[in-house]
């Protein structure tokens, strides 16, 4: 069971995407699995083929327990490490994780039995998480249901509008349990809600225990961002148009290349500057809580490719179906919550990462522009910074270079 | 007008079109209580995000491309509903 986040402690593996026979390759999805933050698709560090499933769904295992063997593809030498990357993935938090562990292709393993057929599980449902949890409650089967949300998702109100029709089908008996069972929906929501708060306050406890947080904020006068959106969505259609919000990820991806002391993790006692950029961005989810998925190499997307990520990431945190690098991958976070009307937001670090970006709502001010008094769309930018891997003269050069590179928003 | 673009819809169809499309944005929401004429952004808490889901899905739903510039004329279930119906039946006009 991989380690989904610092503040991870177990999770249920709901259904297995491969059967054992199968073979998987390096980053494929190989099961579900249900946290505190939802339904997550856990992704295979390795390539080989599965040979057992010790895990079985609706099992609660805690972090680290090995969900299933699997034969790896013939590099013998590369077992070893494989094997070390299980254990480190299942022991510090936030290390990268996955939670199946592999054996030495070369030792004597009995060949593969025979694939059997895919479970009816195998194939890909879209349900939200809600629709999952009241589905398991009414014991409603989700193979059966035709979803009418998004992409043909199953929604909570088709599994009760399932479970009506079953119960108006099925003689009396049936009605009354269905009844019952309504009663118990809310506590269910709110038990997940309690749990999501348990485990938000458990890594920022830890992230305010143990690092020394320095705080910095600057104002950045958005004006030529603004306008340049503004005629650039204009002749746009509908599904392409950008989000402001996406050009103020980019502008931080591609500054922090200046200053990667603020883009990695602290492990081990030291600051490991990652040389790839993967922004957590912070995701409210409705109904409570929120989850910071990464977006890969934010810096090398271009503004569409990263609205694309940026906007698929949002519906899959919404609608339960991250991935499992999603939550381990982030090197660093951005939160923005200028929607909620507050001009700055002093965000506390993720812990391993060692920095979080905040951004305000923008807001019209006057602003002095070459000696005279404008009105300007203005954005409050802020940095906490993990002061024991940089300083805050590192941190000002790299909310300069932020304001800096939304000045010039064509080349973003 | 192109052959596979959709009839026309009445505006009880409209809205009940707008409210599918907020019902898949916010499914936890109870639409019924819904003011028609307050913002659904505030109601719904919708953010940048979920209203630009909204305006995608009304021109997957109806063909109707709604600029930036008259977000704020969808912003309420009846501003949404006489704004689609406008766009839905140009007057005079012999196509879009």
């Amino acid at each position: 069971m991989p380690r989904l986040g610092a503040d991870m402690e177990a999770g249920t593996l709901v259904a297995w995407r491969k059967q054992p026979g199968e073979h998987v390759a390096r980053g494929e999805i190989v099961a579900e699995v249900e946290t505190d933050k939802g339904l997550i698709e856990v992704e295979i560090f390795i390539s080989g083929t599965i040979a057992r499933i010790l895990v079985a769904p609706g099992e609660k295992v805690p972090v680290g327990t090995v969900l299933a063997l699997i034969d790896e593809d013939a590099v013998p030498a590369a077992a070893a490490m494989d094997a070390e990357a299980a254990t480190r993935a299942a022991g510090p938090p936030g290390a990268a994780a996955a939670g199946l562990t592999a054996r030495v292709a070369a030792a004597a393993v009995p060949a593969a039995p025979p694939s059997p057929p895919p479970a009816p599980g195998a194939v890909r449902l879209r349900v939200s998480p809600a629709a999952r949890a009241r589905a398991a409650e009414l014991g409603v089967d989700l193979a059966a249901i035709a979803g009418s949300g998004p992409e043909g998702a199953v929604t909570r109100a088709d599994v009760e509008r399932a479970a009506a029709t079953r119960a108006a089908a099925a003689p009396g008996g049936e009605v009354p349990a269905a009844a019952e069972r309504v009663a118990g929906e809310e506590p269910a929501a709110a038990e997940r809600v309690a749990r999501m708060r348990q485990a938000i306050g458990a890594a920022m406890a830890r992230s305010k225990r143990e690092i020394p947080h320095y705080y910095l904020a600057t104002t950045i006068d958005l004006g030529r961002a603004t306008s340049w959106l503004a005629s650039e969505n204009l002749s746009r259609p509908v599904s392409d148009r950008l989000l402001s919000g996406v050009l103020l990820l980019k502008a931080v991806a591609l500054a922090l290349r200046a200053t990667p002391e603020l883009n990695g993790v602290w492990q081990e006692g030291r600051a490991m500057p990652s040389p790839d950029i993967h922004l957590g961005v912070a995701i409210a989810l409705r109904g409570g809580g929120l989850i910071t998925p990464a977006l890969h190499y934010a810096d090398r997307q271009s503004l569409e490719a990263l609205m694309r990520s940026f906007r698929d990431l949002v519906t899959r945190a919404r609608t339960g179906a991250l991935r499992s690098s999603e939550l381990t991958d982030a090197t660093i976070t951005v939160t923005s919550l200028g929607e909620q009307g507050v001009e700055s937001v002093f965000g506390v670090i993720y812990p391993p990462q060692l920095a979080i970006v905040g951004f305000g709502k923008v807001v019209e001010r006057p602003w002095i522009s070459a000696g005279a008094v404008v009105a300007r769309p203005l954005v409050t930018a802020t940095l906490s910074a993990d002061h024991r891997a940089s300083d805050g003269h590192r941190g000002a050069r790299f909310l300069a270079a932020v304001d800096r590179l939304l000045q010039e928003p064509e080349r973003l | 007008m192109t052959a596979d673009e959709p009839r026309s819809m009445t505006a009880d169809e409209l809205r009940a079109l707008v409210l599918r499309v907020l019902g898949n944005i916010a499914p936890e929401a109870d639409l019924a209580r819904l003011a028609p004429d307050v913002s659904f952004r505030e109601q719904l808490d919708l953010d940048s995000m979920d209203f630009l889901n909204f305006a995608i899905a009304l021109h997957e739903a109806l063909h109707v491309d709604i600029p930036e510039a008259d977000y704020a004329r969808i912003a309420t279930l009846d501003g949404c509903v006489e704004y689609l119906g406008a766009r839905t039946h140009p007057e005079g006009s012999a196509g879009s």
